[in-house]
């Protein structure tokens, strides 16, 4: 299996006739991903990339019955469009958009809390379950299928990752961005949870980076759960000085919390195989997955 | 984004909470008249964006016009480093001067976007002045929060708790109960991340005064706040971050000698660190963004080439949405422009990486094209070196 994306999930785009929204949900299609349709208001009745666009999502969850939706929709609309599809019933919610202000996010957080809906972002390349499907914007070639499953708050960290994995023949079940901002959807502990009973994934990597809390949450969930995979996990940011945002709106550290150093401490507490080197990410994966085999 | 605090105090004054009289002043002249029109005895508060001020002495009080004016003459144009200014000194081009106003009691009290609850928080404190993080630690329960939602604001039973909390005096209580009401509206109007009075004084006649104020606002919301936006003041930046920001790279300098450019702020981050861990020093975070331009990836190399502390320069791209030719006809445009002299260890993989390496290797220039991460890393520490 895989988690939260498989062969049969059926994906609709929102914003689907912007550049970006059109470019990669052509390449998503070549991909083999069943993308079903588009929603983008006033555009409503055309066909685009030859897919149905419906005005909204209401229309379209009526018509072609879509299970996730990937939003493409600008940065002050785009929280609006995340609970337009939880209204929608849409099972889960992909955010690609950058820059959305904190206090939109943390309202369609509480509207998303009354709904049956999970988000995976804002502000992530999305996911991807190698030759199944894909549901994002990383770039397909590096990835193949296999017993590895991977969460990272990063885009192109993933795709190094990803990489280094594959060039040592390991292929991923899942591998999920959550996303670079403060205020994210699911987050460490929730995919570490689904991973857990994933008949497909074996071991799970973690990538994370400064700023917030996610990685001590995921140590405290790991300590707690006897989880049964192996996990490693590699936190960047060791160099980062504090009160600099770098980049990511949330990988900032602030006051005394979210220090790279802080977050490895507290992940190797929790029995995770620390990555101390960024080089190192897919030999030590394999070896992971060695002892598990010879234990 | 982070503003003065003469200009979160004129917010303020807006919203109806009183803040001490006074006056913005640019030079010595200007501190000395300031001081005679409020009787002499007076504060003066340089006015940079970083918090930490009275530590790196850049509040001072005086007792008169003429001690005013010296100590104006010593403080403007001087450069201060404060504890979050991550070890560079800003410069003071404007001081504040104002009277001063004695307090009955001082008080701790703010607004703030708590991330890990994804919640909303009013923060109050009996002992202001202090920083509150030192008092978080050390004395956490003399510190009160009350949530709340973006849809309903913050309440007025919440703020009575807070007042309690705080023992403030009863005929104070309409005062902090409207200042606190108008001020959770516009946190939440104006897209804030942070609003920190530190100390609100209780006067003794029971008056509150807003004696320091922080205002920190969403970056992300600011497409949508003209009037916050028009407060951005970019002259507190070096030349290379004026740059930096208007070509939209994320970049942030440091004291190592190798550059980096990366896209991703992820691997930028990965990059210093590697950089760190086979005995280097990393000159800056630069994460050229996804929506890069060739002229943007330009200036980017620009901005580290043309780096005097910069010995060498690592650039890694792992190209998803930008494309590795992009970057390679970017960084060769700049290298001709001003005649690259210093050793450039590329790192290419990605979308059209065959591409980007075949243009960088015809330019002619001195790129070192390295495919393992560690490798590329060791190699331009070695190449750093004199």
């Amino acid at each position: 299996m895989s988690i939260l994306l498989d062969r049969n999930s059926r994906i609709l785009i929102q914003g689907i006739t912007g550049q970006q929204a059109s470019f990669h949900t052509e390449r998503m299609l070549e991909y083999g991903t069943k993308v079903v349709a588009g929603v983008t208001p006033g555009k409503g009745g055309r066909l685009h990339l030859g897919l149905p666009v419906f005005n909204t999502v209401e229309q379209a969850v009526r018509q072609e019955a879509p299970d996730i939706s990937i939003v493409f929709v600008p940065p002050l609309a785009a929280a609006d469009a995340v609970m337009e599809a939880a209204a929608g019933g849409l099972k889960l919610i992909v955010c690609i958009t950058e820059g959305i202000p904190n206090l939109d996010m943390l309202k369609a957080k509480r509207f998303l809390a009354e709904k049956e809906s999970s988000l995976i972002g804002p502000n992530t390349p999305g996911l991807i379950s190698p030759g199944q499907g894909k549901a994002g914007i990383m770039p397909a070639s590096i990835h193949r299928p296999g017993p590895v499953g991977l969460i990272s708050r990063s885009g192109t960290l993933t795709y190094e990752a990803v990489y280094q994995l594959s060039q040592l023949g390991l292929g991923q079940s899942t591998a999920i961005g959550i996303g670079g901002d403060p205020i994210v959807g699911l987050k460490f502990v929730e995919l570490l949870e689904m991973f857990k009973s994933d008949s497909l994934t074996e071991a799970v990597l973690m990538i994370g980076e400064i700023g917030g809390q996610a990685e001590e949450e995921a140590a405290e969930y790991l300590r707690q759960s006897d989880y049964p995979k192996p996990v490693a996990a590699y936190v960047a940011g060791l160099t980062a000085p504090k009160g600099k945002r770098l980049g990511h709106a949330g990988a900032i550290i602030e006051g005394n919390e979210g220090s790279a150093q802080d977050k490895v401490k507290c992940l190797a507490a929790a029995g995770v195989k620390i990555i101390e080197n960024p080089a190192w990410i897919g030999q030590t994966v394999r070896e992971l997955l060695a002892e598990k085999k010879g234990s | 984004m982070l503003i003065y605090e003469f200009q979160a105090k004129a917010l303020l004054k807006e919203l109806g909470v009183a803040i001490p009289a006074g006056y913005l002043a640019e030079t010595a002249d200007e501190v000395r008249m300031a001081a005679e029109k409020l009787g002499g005895q007076v504060i003066l508060k340089a006015q940079i964006l970083s918090g930490g001020r009275a530590k790196a002495g850049g509040i001072v009080v005086v007792d008169s016009s003429d001690q005013a004016e010296l100590a104006a003459s010593q403080l403007l144009h001087r450069k201060l480093i404060t504890a979050q200014s991550g070890g560079r000194g800003l410069v003071v081009k404007k001081l504040l001067v104002e009277e001063l106003v004695s307090p009955a009691r001082e008080i701790y009290l703010s607004l703030v976007v708590d991330r890990k609850n994804e919640k909303l928080a009013a923060l109050a404190s009996p002992q202001g002045g202090v920083e509150i993080e030192e008092l978080s630690k050390s004395s956490p329960q003399a510190i009160k929060k009350e949530y709340f939602c973006p849809e309903r604001g913050l309440m007025s039973f919440q703020i009575r708790n807070l007042a309690y909390f705080l023992d403030l005096p009863e005929a104070t209580f309409k005062t902090f109960l409207d200042y606190l009401k108008s001020l959770s509206t516009f946190f939440l109007l104006k897209d804030m991340k942070l609003l920190e009075i530190n100390p609100l004084i209780v006067k003794t006649d029971n008056q509150l005064v807003a004696a320091d104020i922080k205002m920190d606002f969403d970056d992300s919301g600011l497409a949508r706040q003209p009037e916050i936006s028009s407060l951005e003041d970019w002259s507190g930046l070096s030349a290379e971050e004026k740059k930096a920001r208007s070509f939209k790279l994320n970049y942030v300098k440091m004291e190592g000698h190798i550059g980096c450019l990366v896209n991703g702020a992820g691997l930028a981050m990965a990059t210093m660190d590697i950089i760190k861990l086979v005995g280097g020093e990393p000159a800056n975070f630069l994460d050229i963004g996804g929506g890069v331009t060739e002229e943007a990836v330009g200036q980017a190399f620009e901005i580290l080439a043309s780096d005097q502390e910069v010995k060498a320069c690592l650039v890694n791209i792992f190209g998803g949405i930008v494309r590795c030719d992009l970057v390679a006809r970017g960084l060769v445009a700049s290298a001709r422009k001003f005649a690259l002299n210093k050793p450039v260890v590329v790192r290419l993989q990605g979308t059209n990486e065959t591409e980007g390496r075949k243009i960088l290797g015809e330019a002619n220039l001195p790129f070192y094209f390295v495919n393992d991460f560690e490798q590329a890393a060791r190699l331009v520490v070695n190449l750093s070196q004199p």
